[in-house]
């Protein structure tokens, strides 16, 4: 089947197999951030942006992003800007392996998006689906927190 | 010093959170064949006939491996030195299988769909052989599960030992039985998942020379390279093996899981072969904590000074033996180098079972050793009426103590005298007792459904294994003042890459950008033992150290030579004479390439260390015990670490918060149940539980002054040391919450229950 949809900003218009998941449509075209950690929508390794909310992208086949609005970690930035929480992800030591960043950073993306109050319990809520074995969630939570109130305090001044 | 002990962006920081293509997986192949493993359903079966014929008739599938294809010989999947010291009694693919997930064949096919299809093809008939999941009954019993005669370095094959420690200081028996106090527990630790989010993944390809090259998640390549090449009975110059960045480790990846068979497949084929466990797999058929069962007895004099520790290790290794005989050692030996008490006595046995393959996991025996120490050492200090921190500080080894029992016990032979050059445990005991609020939460009154406690455990650990654990580094200028590094120390994610970096820069005078650091590819990269045993700021460091300093001294003769003088210094990155003549760093490289006196400024050099001093910890956990329903939550984790001369704060702080989750999924919500066919039945993350954001305690991370004179720059190892003292630590804290002594890990919400009920009763 042939289906359109928007993938980093660039409209696609292509045959898929429809028993693929978004996650191996992904990686076969080369877009890598979106990891492969579990297959079942437990990790969240592979969390994508669909219409601004976050998602594990292992759990959509292809048919359901007809229409829809996708975005991956490879749009955040280009070489020489990056996105506000990738820059405090490294300044405070949020990274550790890296395995499981781009997914923690599409879901805090979308917490950003959804407008709320920004608090420490918004942010684990948040993270809830992205499992981490290297951080503790610690610093990447910290991160969150200034990153996420850095850009309130902004759009107020604003 | 300007760069040591300061944070530093990390070297790969910036790839990582543009999410780059730089794990094993992240890249293209063109003509790769998909490899899939058969696992053995049954845990203990002798394979009477295997049938491929309808699974290779099916279209694109170019071959099933079975053991037929492969000549018997005999190795171990444990990543570790030459000659390695666990068990050789694994086969590629063997005619027995002897748990549920053991290897029975393997699949090449065009896509992973169809290797899929082939394996539900393959008809194999078992011959069910009797099973043993219990490490005493396997002991006891007649069924031999490894009766080959090609296996070598089994302990006692008859009776199921795949290792064995004994070791005795002083007369133990003597001293506990003149001992004023004696106390006696028996305790048992689980089986555990490493749990890194990154699979096992392995890709291998012929180069433009038709030599194999293994890009593959590991933690020691050079050992995959050896292994494999024996294994396969081809040289070790034709192998590369290609660690790129890994997604976690923990111990894991210290195991030449899959590396042989797609090494296999681009042998026999010529073509690229991929294999990646999925999330399954890794849970059954890859590698876990050894669960072990301690018996440990404590001997006080009237002073409550240690009289005597006699401690009796029973580890289940599952179905082969990979690390049976170190991780064992590790638990006998950190359990002794806790306190001095004149007489020490273990006595260990690593027994087979038909259950998963015990591996390497972050603390390697240590958490194992500490559990018991710590929790009896907590009921000592209950039944003797003294703070716990108290009788701590009376019983530990002091600095320039010497630790007898690692000069008798090292991993797995004989080790080295270890005295204590640097050691603040009692630093760690008295800021964590402040931070944690020991002294108003312990005595505080415990009432009502929710009752809070408060508890503490201490560890100590290692800084790579010592007399073995060997690093080596390299590094050559450019002429624009920068220098390549490059290492065979393998960074799995914990940023040793930048830690490296951070010790060059500083010996060069330089700033961390400096720098530019390539680790691990067994072409380009010196040898390294492996980033396990907490070894590679340690040792690997020392080596980078080294080589820097060899290349700082060649800047410094080559300024000389180019300046014509005969004394100079270094002074920042300039050359300079007494009489005021200086040169630049780059000035010197560009000369030294182009024009006059040409040659390479570089520097390389191994590091191996007799020393492994300990780092140590003290960790507080406060919990909350729901009386009604035996749930613990963990409130606060106070983790104080005396890791020598930090490198690096927030990648160290990094390392405790990641450990102290691990060790508390141990404690409290990762359970490996298995159904009465060794079936283990927690197969995805919604069942194996590890912490997520939500579960997460608050966590207070310090690092307590300390300098270690064998180190670089004063460092000692962080990585492993604060997984040992959580688990510990909640279970006293149950304790003091609700006076109930939990000796079985995980906590059972159901038994702790019950025994709070039988307290009650009692209490009537």
């Amino acid at each position: 089947m042939i289906i359109e949809f928007e993938l980093n900003g660039r409209l696609i218009n292509t045959k898929i197999d429809p028993g693929k998941t978004l996650l191996e449509y992904l990686r076969s075209e080369e877009l890598y951030s979106v990891k492969h950690g579990c297959d079942h929508g437990e990790c969240g390794a592979c969390s994508v942006l669909i219409n601004d909310k976050a998602m594990n992208a292992c759990l959509i086949l292809m048919p359901m992003v007809e229409g829809k609005r996708v975005e991956t970690i490879e749009s955040f930035s280009d070489h020489k800007n990056l996105h506000d929480l990738q820059k405090l992800f490294l300044a405070e030591g949020a990274v550790q392996c890296g395995f499981c960043t781009p997914g923690m950073l599409a879901a805090l993306e979308a917490l950003k998006r959804e407008n709320i109050e920004v608090s420490e319990e918004n942010i684990r809520d948040s993270l809830n689906g992205n499992l981490c074995r290297c951080t503790g969630y610690v610093k990447p939570v910290e991160a969150a927190l200034k990153s996420l109130s850095q850009m309130k305090n902004d759009g107020e001044s604003s | 010093m300007k760069v040591i002990g300061r944070d530093t962006q990390r070297v790969d920081g910036l790839s990582l959170v543009r999410g780059k293509p730089v794990f094993a997986d992240d890249m293209q192949i063109k003509d790769l064949l998909h490899v899939k493993i058969l696992h053995s359903p049954v845990a203990h079966a002798e394979i009477i006939n295997i049938d491929s014929s309808e699974a290779e008739a099916l279209e694109g599938v170019i071959k099933v491996f079975t053991h037929r294809d492969f000549k018997p010989h005999y190795y171990t999947t444990a990543g570790q030195g030459y000659p390695e010291p666990s068990p050789r009694d694994t086969l590629i693919l063997d005619t027995k299988v002897r748990y549920v997930g053991d290897r029975v064949a393997f699949v090449a096919a065009e896509s992973l769909e169809i290797a899929e299809q082939a394996l539900q093809k393959i008809t194999v008939d078992y011959k069910e052989l009797p099973v043993l999941f219990d490490a005493e009954d396997a002991m006891a019993s007649d069924i031999m599960l490894h009766s080959s005669a090609g296996a070598s370095g089994i302990h006692d094959a008859t009776h199921n030992i795949a290792a064995h420690v004994e070791a005795e200081l002083g007369d133990v028996d003597t001293a506990i039985n003149s001992s004023r106090y004696v106390f006696e527990g028996t305790y048992s630790t689980p089986f555990v998942q490493m749990a890194s989010i990154e699979p096992h993944i392995s890709i291998s390809w012929l180069d433009d020379h038709d030599r194999l090259v293994i890009r593959t998640s590991t933690q020691v390549p050079y050992h995959v390279r050896r292994i494999v090449a024996e294994v396969l009975d081809i040289p070790i110059s034709r192998i590369r093996v290609i660690k790129p960045r890994i997604g976690g480790g923990f111990g894991g990846k210290q195991e030449i899981l899959n590396e042989e068979i797609v090494a296999a497949v681009t042998l026999r084929t010529g073509r690229p072969a991929r294999i990646e466990y999925t999330r399954e797999e890794e849970l059954y058929a890859a590698r876990v904590r050894h669960p072990e069962t301690l018996t440990i007895k404590l001997g006080f004099d009237e002073k409550h000074l240690l009289t005597a520790i006699d401690l009796n290790i029973l580890e289940n290794c599952g179905a082969y033996g990979p690390h049976a005989l170190t991780v064992m050692s590790v638990t006998a030996q950190k359990a002794l180098s806790m306190y001095k008490a004149p007489n020490i006595r273990v006595n260990g046995d690593g027994v087979y079972t038909n259950l998963p393959i015990g591996g390497a996991y972050r603390g390697y025996g240590a958490p194992q050793a500490f559990f018991p120490l710590e929790s009896l050492m907590d009921e000592a200090a209950n039944r003797l009426g003294i703070d716990p921190i108290d009788l701590r500080l009376k019983n530990v080894f002091k600095l320039k103590d010497d630790v007898p029992i690692a000069r008798i016990l090292g991993e797995g032979r004989e080790g080295f005298p270890m005295v204590l050059y640097s050691n603040e445990i009692a630093a760690c005991l008295n800021e964590g007792r402040k931070l944690s609020k020991w002294d108003s939460i312990r005595s505080a009154v415990k009432s009502g459904r929710f009752r809070r406690g408060l508890g503490v455990a201490i560890a100590g650990q290692g800084s790579g294994i010592p007399g073995i654990d060997m690093g080596s580094a390299f590094i050559k200028m450019n002429e624009d003042g920068s220098f390549n590094l490059q290492v065979g120390a393998t960074d799995l994610g914990t940023g040793s890459d930048t830690a490296l970096a951070q010790i060059a820069a500083e010996v060069l005078n330089v700033s961390v950008d400096k720098i530019i650091v390539y680790s691990s590819d067994t072409d380009l990269t010196p040898f390294d033992t492996g980033a396990y045993a907490s070894s590679t700021t340690y040792i690997s460091g020392g080596a980078v150290k080294k080589a820097a300093e060899a290349c700082k001294s060649m800047i410094l003769e080559q300024g000389k030579k180019l300046l014509q003088v005969k004394m100079a210094v270094i002074s920042g990155t300039t050359v300079v004479s007494p009489d005021g003549k200086s040169i630049s760093y780059k000035d010197i490289c560009t000369k030294s390439f182009y024009t006059d006196e040409q040659t390479q400024i570089m520097g390389a050099a191994s590091h191996l260390s007799y020393d492994s001093p300990p780092p140590y910890n003290a960790t507080f956990a406060e919990v909350e015990v729901d009386t009604l329903t035996g749930v613990v939550r963990v409130i606060k984790v106070v983790s104080v670490t005396d890791a020598g001369q930090i490198i690096n704060p927030k990648m160290a702080e990094g390392q405790v918060e990641g450990a102290v989750p691990q060790a508390l999924g141990m404690a409290l919500s990762e359970f490996m149940p298995f159904d009465d066919k060794g079936r283990f039945l927690n197969l995805d993350f919604n069942s194996y539980h590890i912490y997520t954001a939500t579960d997460m305690p608050e966590i207070v991370v310090r690092f307590v002054d300390s300098t270690e004179p064998t180190g670089p720059y004063g460092a000692k190892a962080v990585a492993e040391i604060p997984i040992n003292a959580p688990a510990p630590a909640v279970t006293n804290a149950i304790f003091n919450a609700v006076g109930v002594r939990i000796r079985n890990l995980p906590v059972q919400p159901g038994e702790l229950l019950s025994k709070l009920t039988l307290q009650e009763y009692q209490d009537e």
